[in-house]
């Protein structure tokens, strides 16, 4: 949280941006911009929409029909939301991880080398540097190295969790959606992400949905706060958590909401 | 905007993916289509061949009018006395599985040897049941095919009625417990209670497919041309009539077997249809 | 409620004990009634097959002479031909149903999903007779007008694999039975995949697709290995089924006992079929004895083909639990 005073560009653009499970009105009216290289939390209670708005980014949503989205959501000034746009290839530049850690049912270094594989042809040599730099990134290279034949799923929770980080930044995107990514991890886990996402700063643009308000203040440069499908306040995080501008956002933090 | 650069591999993982999705859809398509013509078929040959004087007369020999009324008593004796016997064992074993043996070395053995007797090939049902039964009484009998037939019921309410009684939440007999209610009182009338319909379900795909059996019957109730309702004579049963007539080149024997075998279709579609909007109704 | 308890109440301790052992006893006996039915099969068949077994030895299963009048059988053709249909009907149905699979658990609209998926389940329930009936009578035809000569026209001429179709076109036969076998079986199959399918998380299938997977690679990359246990369980299943079954077969496959050829367009004989047609006219015990062998036979392997896919699906069952 100190380079903050830099210009920041907007990547991740959302204006008149609204969300619909069949009929149900789930995003109204959301205007926001998420600035490259920075981390951005999204905080809320339970069924805010939080976790809604993060799985448009990568259009996770189009997997289920009467899911749809409208308006305009536009990724480094290109539009996401239109008809034609390569899901794929979108997915490949917007990496995600998941509430659970979900190795594949593969080997640790296929894991990695899964995601890569789909996007380019690599000879042997360079998937290898490639699988050590993301394991390298995502702090569990020492771990593993020993042990890349293994399965996915022999590792444990934090282990598999950083996994599936590693498995996201292999394909190099430019930006990683975590979605509760420490919900399902003991405390010391959760510690080795959070230390992780720092590390990731200013690389990867980082989008983090939390329940935890202390992660949020801890990880984030930016804060969204958002409640029943609405964006209430978006600004600095030490803004949103000193000095808030609403009332409402003040009661969600200090914990007098509801 | 990113310029758009074209890539040999995303355009080939395209293309397999469409190439994938289209050999799927004429999988489906080759799934239904041969389905669909088999149940035409049926339909259509069934109905034309459908009378009153298919209720009301006995099977013919060849040229001469006839009905299937002595098959059709025949398959109605066989599977209603096969369930009645079969479906108490089979939910007393069901019981035992569910309630008393849900670990133990018996209670797998038991489960493993029910799951194999549940697809074992029911023709062999049939030799066993005449080599246990016909062979010790010296003919072929309706009793023979009734106890082929219980055999095939057995394994099929057993593997329900374990599922449905499993299904019981642990809270619910802890309730009936805490009442000081004794075990048996509590599985009889609680538990059992609860999947009901589940068990139900069991029995009438039970019943579904015994209806349709042929080979269990071959060498244990064999056929009978007459009218009978005496279970320790051989007896005539649906499938087995619709066996001989469709082997057997003359046209009416034959458009008897296509009205038969729409009965039994009908019948079985029937008890299908019926198990599961029952078993909708009691867990939605 | 206040009736029962105080009338479980006042029920005297010794008497519930009572009743709860001797129905813990009659149900153990019930349980205990179907393991002795499975033994009962296996010691019935072995006891049946006994003069047979004696008589001619294991040679029994490699020859391939069966003839009635002289007393000299073997269950070579028989077995050949049970094992040829379920290859035949295997190798059609497995694609089938693994399109199917995928097209009802990642490609079907919600509205299509349902219907289809009880569709799938309410064939799997349709007597084999009736496609035995509908095999011997609408499919035989049809297929030895039009599509035999075109095999042999095509794939006939082929070297090796030509061998398999040629001969004239008769209609009934080997390839007819595993055709028929594999229309049979494919809801089988294909509604066992299906359910596998349908256990993988949502959640694992959504990271794939998060990393810009196809809906082909997913399942293919993915789901597919994640369910393999149970997928290969299912096929089991299916294979069990073919083995065993009579009526589709007996209605297609000829019915003769002595070899014909290789190619598969010739008459043959099932072990289920030997059964239902000979059975009942096996006029000596030594007959009936080969017969009753044929069937222990028959037993015996899809006893084995069933125990691996019962094992093959527990073990599904176990580490999905964990793994979730």
């Amino acid at each position: 949280m100190q380079k903050q005073e830099t210009a920041l560009t907007a990547q991740i653009c959302f204006r008149d941006f609204a969300f619909y499970y069949g009929g149900f009105h789930a995003l109204k009216n959301i205007h926001l911009d998420i600035y490259q290289g920075v981390v951005t939390a999204f905080i809320g209670p339970s069924g805010c929409g939080k976790s809604t708005l993060l799985r448009t980014i990568n259009r996770m949503y189009s997997l289920y029909p009467g899911q749809r989205a409208e308006g305009h959501l536009s990724i480094d000034g290109e539009d996401i939301l239109g008809k034609d746009v390569d899901l794929n290839d979108l997915r490949k530049r917007v990496g995600m991880v998941f509430q659970k850690p979900t190795p594949f049912p593969m080997s640790i270094y296929d894991n990695i080398a899964y995601g890569v594989r789909l996007h380019e042809h690599l000879p042997r040599s360079e998937m290898e540097a490639r699988v050590e730099w993301a394991l390298r990134k995502a702090a569990l290279w020492d771990e593993v190295k020993d042990k890349l034949k293994q399965d996915g799923t022999s590792l444990s929770g934090g282990q598999q969790q950083r996994l599936c980080i590693a498995r996201g930044i292999a394909v190099r995107p430019r930006i990683l959606l975590l979605d509760e990514p420490t919900s399902a991890l003991d405390p010391i886990s959760t510690l080795h992400i959070e230390e992780l996402i720092s590390e990731l700063r200013g690389e990867f643009t980082i989008v983090i949905v939390t329940h935890n308000m202390q992660q949020a203040a801890r990880v984030s440069d930016y804060t969204a706060y958002m409640y029943l499908g609405e964006l209430v306040e978006y600004n600095k995080t030490d803004i949103i958590f000193f000095k808030p501008a609403k009332k409402e956002t003040e009661d969600y933090i200090t914990g007098r909401f509801g | 905007m990113r310029p758009v650069v074209f890539s040999w591999l995303a355009w080939r993982r395209r293309w397999l993916n469409y190439a994938a999705t289209g050999l799927s859809l004429l999988a489906m398509a080759f799934g239904l289509f041969w389905l669909l013509w088999i149940l035409w078929t049926t339909f259509s040959l069934g109905v034309s061949g459908l009378s009153l004087s298919l209720f009301t007369q006995m099977t013919p020999p060849p040229g001469v009018e006839g009905g299937l009324a002595n098959a059709i008593v025949g398959s109605l004796l066989m599977v209603g006395l096969a369930t009645l016997i079969g479906t108490p064992i089979g939910i007393f074993s069901g019981i035992y599985l569910a309630e008393f043996a849900q670990q133990g070395w018996l209670g797998e053995l038991i489960r493993f040897m029910n799951d194999v007797l549940l697809s074992a090939p029911s023709i062999i049902i049939g030799l066993f049941i005449y080599a246990v039964y016909v062979a010790y009484r010296g003919h072929f009998s309706g009793w023979a095919g009734v106890l082929a037939l219980a055999l095939i019921v057995i394994p099929v309410v057993v593997r329900t009625t374990e599922n449905m009684l499993r299904l019981v939440p642990t809270s619910l007999r802890e309730a009936a417990f805490a009442l000081g209610a004794p075990r048996w009182h509590m599985i009889l009338h609680v538990t059992l209670r609860a999947s009901l319909a589940g068990v139900i379900t069991g029995i009438l795909l039970a019943v579904a497919r015994i209806a349709g059996e042929t080979a269990p019957l071959l060498f244990t109730a064999l056929s009978n041309q007459y009218w009978n309702t005496d279970l320790d004579k051989p007896m005539a049963s649906l499938p087995v009539v619709i066996f001989k007539f469709a082997m057997s080149p003359f046209e009416d024997w034959s458009r008897l077997a296509w009205a038969g075998v729409f009965l039994i279709v009908i019948m079985v579609l029937a008890l299908n249809i019926m198990a599961r909007v029952l078993f909708r109704r009691k867990t939605i | 409620m206040s009736i029962a308890s105080s009338s479980l109440l006042t029920r005297p301790r010794v008497r519930s004990a009572w009743g709860d052992m001797l129905f813990y006893r009659v149900t153990q006996g019930f349980a205990l009634l179907t393991l002795l039915l499975l033994s009962g099969i296996i010691v019935s068949l072995l006891w049946g097959a006994l003069p047979a077994i004696r008589h001619f030895g294991a040679p029994f299963l490699w020859h391939a002479e069966w003839n009635p009048p002289m007393e000299r059988f073997g269950a070579l053709i028989p077995i050949y031909g049970t094992l040829v249909t379920s290859a035949i009907a295997l190798i059609i149905a497995i694609p089938v149903s693994f399109g199917i699979a995928f097209f009802l658990t990642e490609l079907a609209p919600g509205w299509l999903k349902k219907p289809l998926g009880i569709a799938v389940e309410l064939l799997a329930g349709i007597p084999s007779i009736v496609y035995g009936m509908w095999g011997l009578l609408v499919f035989v035809p049809i297929f030895s007008e039009y599509f035999q000569p075109m095999l042999t026209k095509t794939l006939g001429t082929l070297p090796v694999i030509g061998a398999l179709f040629s001969g004239p076109p008769i209609g009934i036969g080997i390839l007819s039975a595993g055709i028929v076998l594999a229309i049979m079986i494919i809801p089988f199959i294909a509604s066992v995949m299906r359910d596998v399918f349908e256990i993988t998380p949502a959640i694992l299938k959504e990271s794939s697709y998060a990393l810009g997977s196809t809906r082909w690679e997913v399942v293919w990359n993915i789901v597919l290995p994640y369910t393999r246990v149970g997928v290969v369980g299912g096929i089991m299943l299916g294979l069990g089924r073919a083995l065993g079954e009579t009526m589709a077969v007996t209605f297609l496959i000829g019915n003769i006992n002595s070899f014909q050829g290789f190619s598969l367009l010739l008459p043959g004989n099932s072990i289920a079929s030997a059964l239902a047609n000979e059975f009942t006219e096996a006029s000596s015990e030594l007959y009936t004895s080969a017969l009753i062998e044929l069937g222990l036979i028959l037993f015996l392997i899809t006893f084995i083909v069933l125990s691996l896919s019962k094992l093959l699906l527990m073990q599904l069952a176990k580490s999905g639990g964990t793994r979730t």
